[in-house]
């Protein structure tokens, strides 16, 4: 009897665990069904933080979809603010650093050292220094540059000057003139100045001398003269600077000039930086070539205006080449009279190294 | 005063393009002018979702940091408005702004721009007569105590607008209720009964 009653003892013992274990499994399954809301959340996945930063990052994946027409914007430009920030914070406030301070370092230049005379009395014999041609080229590069100057300094800095001083209406004017000027003056400048640049380029490659010219400044303070071929080393560095900077500044600018190639942001927002860090550095190194051009230096304007220079500037600034055209100068009555004649036909080639 | 913003809401959006429509419709702008777009990220994976867009009305906008002319300024609720007669088509804005909201014709030789056009959350902008002013921005529906339409239109209310506060309140209440047995039906007495998560879920 006993031995029959633990057999049965034993038998709803292992029945018991077996419902137990069956119960559990069974009532978990439940459980989960009951919750609907942590099933969505293992069962659908959302938007997690990952793609979020992806898209603020301006990435876009393969099955990036926008229902714009003819877009391809992401959903987020992640480098605008970067532009924003290197422009407003950087290149706004040192160009105007920049410009403004090379003006007053040409005006505190001419009122402590002056500008530089010519030492020995003039000869009144005339060296052809600049042919007409070139003399053309130049003042048309040097009008399209200041009108370029001014416009493009109007964009960057217009708006806090003369919106005040002039009124809405003047000002949208101005500012679509400034605009239109600037867009299209801009190219022209490119294919003026890539003519003038080709044009001048013999008299430029650098030469030994002219390492000794920069260690001397090019004798801009005091009495005495340096070395000088045709080019001194001071206009060399204004041709390279042009040949250079001038045409990243060119390439640039027609980068923003044509929007309509489906040009990306990123591209016009380099384009824009490039284009201003360029302009702003050459529109402060041309204050300097303006001022040593004209009021700096006695007798060079009128190189560039009448083709002339006289015997005594050509030796005195520039040496070397003094001594390779010296015997081709001409008396100022012989030029005068050459000029009141009716012109036969091209100026005489120009002498130059 | 209130800051009026726009919100969407990605988890409800269905990439209708109702909004985009609206927008369309309520503003009579250009042709290819879109102010208001829809993206969809992961189209057709397990992992989409879509989002409207339009002018955010940022309150640090960038347009209006970069723009050279002034064109574009903030009014005291917020929204971010342009004055056309000002604007010189430079694209400064679009190369600054975060959603790519401003956008500009083409009807000018070499690709030129013309002037900047983009979502003026329905408050039109400067202009002498209201006839000059629709022609030129479309509605302006705030003033007539509206909300922009693209928002009202919203088939599942996913884009939100008006007063910043009120919209974060909204959504808020969104996140917490999403996911229970009535669906963000909040109140529901039949929640068990009408569960649209527990429909979801059984069929998979």
């Amino acid at each position: 009897m006993n031995l029959s009653n633990t057999w049965s003892t034993l038998w709803r013992m292992a029945l018991l665990a077996l419902t137990l274990v069956v119960g559990i499994g069974l009532g978990q399954q439940a459980l989960a069904q009951a919750d609907p809301g942590s099933e969505m959340a293992t069962a659908v996945p959302t938007v997690d933080a990952d793609t979020w930063r992806q898209i603020r990052s301006g990435e876009t994946g393969p099955n990036y979809r926008t229902s714009r027409f003819d877009s391809d914007y992401n959903l987020i430009n992640a480098s605008g603010e970067s532009w924003r920030q290197l422009r407003n914070r950087w290149v706004s406030p040192f160009g105007l650093i920049a410009v403004g301070g090379m003006l007053g370092l040409i005006v505190l230049f001419y009122l402590i050292v002056g500008s530089k005379k010519l030492d020995e009395p003039r000869t009144g014999r005339k060296v052809l220094r600049w042919t007409l041609f070139v003399r053309s080229l130049h003042w048309t590069v040097a009008t399209l540059f200041i009108l370029l100057a001014l416009t493009g300094l109007n964009l960057a800095y217009g708006k806090a000057v003369f919106r005040p001083l002039f009124g809405d209406g003047f000002w949208a004017a101005m500012m679509s003139g400034t605009k239109l000027i600037h867009n299209y003056l801009g190219p022209l400048f490119g294919i003026v100045l890539v003519i003038l640049l080709l044009r001048l380029l013999h008299h430029n490659w650098p030469k030994k001398h002219d390492l000794v010219w920069f260690k001397k400044g090019g004798a801009m303070v005091g009495k005495g003269h340096v070395d000088a071929g045709f080019a001194n080393g001071g206009e060399k560095v204004w041709f390279w600077l042009l040949a250079t900077a001038g045409i990243v500044v060119i390439a640039s600018g027609f980068v923003m000039d044509f929007p309509n190639f489906g040009l990306a942001r990123d591209t016009m927002q380099w384009a824009n930086i490039i284009h201003a860090i360029g302009a702003l550095g050459l529109t402060a190194v041309a204050l300097g070539h303006i001022y040593i051009g004209t009021i700096g230096t006695e007798g060079s304007i009128e190189g560039m205006t009448t083709g002339y220079v006289d015997e005594t500037w050509a030796k005195e600034h520039h040496n070397l080449w003094y001594e390779e055209v010296k015997d081709q100068a001409i008396p100022e009555a012989d030029l005068a009279a050459q000029r009141e004649a009716p012109r036969g036909g091209d100026e005489p080639a120009p002498h130059s190294s | 005063m209130a800051t009026m913003k726009f919100m969407c809401d990605a988890e409800r959006c269905i990439e209708c393009n109702g909004c985009v429509t609206a927008c369309k419709n309520a503003n009579e702008v250009e042709w290819g002018i879109q102010r208001r777009r829809v993206v969809t990220i992961d189209d057709g994976e397990p992992t989409e979702v879509s989002i409207s867009v339009a002018c955010m009305h940022c309150d640090d906008a960038p347009c209006i940091a970069v723009c050279p002319t002034e064109t574009l300024f903030q009014r005291d609720d917020g929204i971010v408005l342009h004055d056309k007669d000002l604007c010189i088509g430079c694209g400064y804005c679009l190369y600054a702004c975060p959603f790519g909201a401003p956008q500009f014709p083409q009807e000018n030789a070499f690709g030129e721009r013309g002037k900047m056009d983009k979502c003026t959350f329905c408050a039109g902008g400067p202009a002498e007569t209201k006839e000059e002013e629709y022609q030129k921005y479309g509605a302006n529906r705030i003033a007539e105590g509206k909300l922009p339409l693209c928002a009202e239109m919203c088939s599942t209310k996913a884009l939100l607008a008006g007063d910043a506060q009120e919209v974060a309140d909204i959504f808020r209440q969104r996140v917490v209720q999403r996911g229970h047995k009535d669906g963000g039906w909040s109140g529901n007495p039949r929640a068990d009964a009408d569960s649209l998560a527990y429909d979801a879920t059984q069929q998979g």
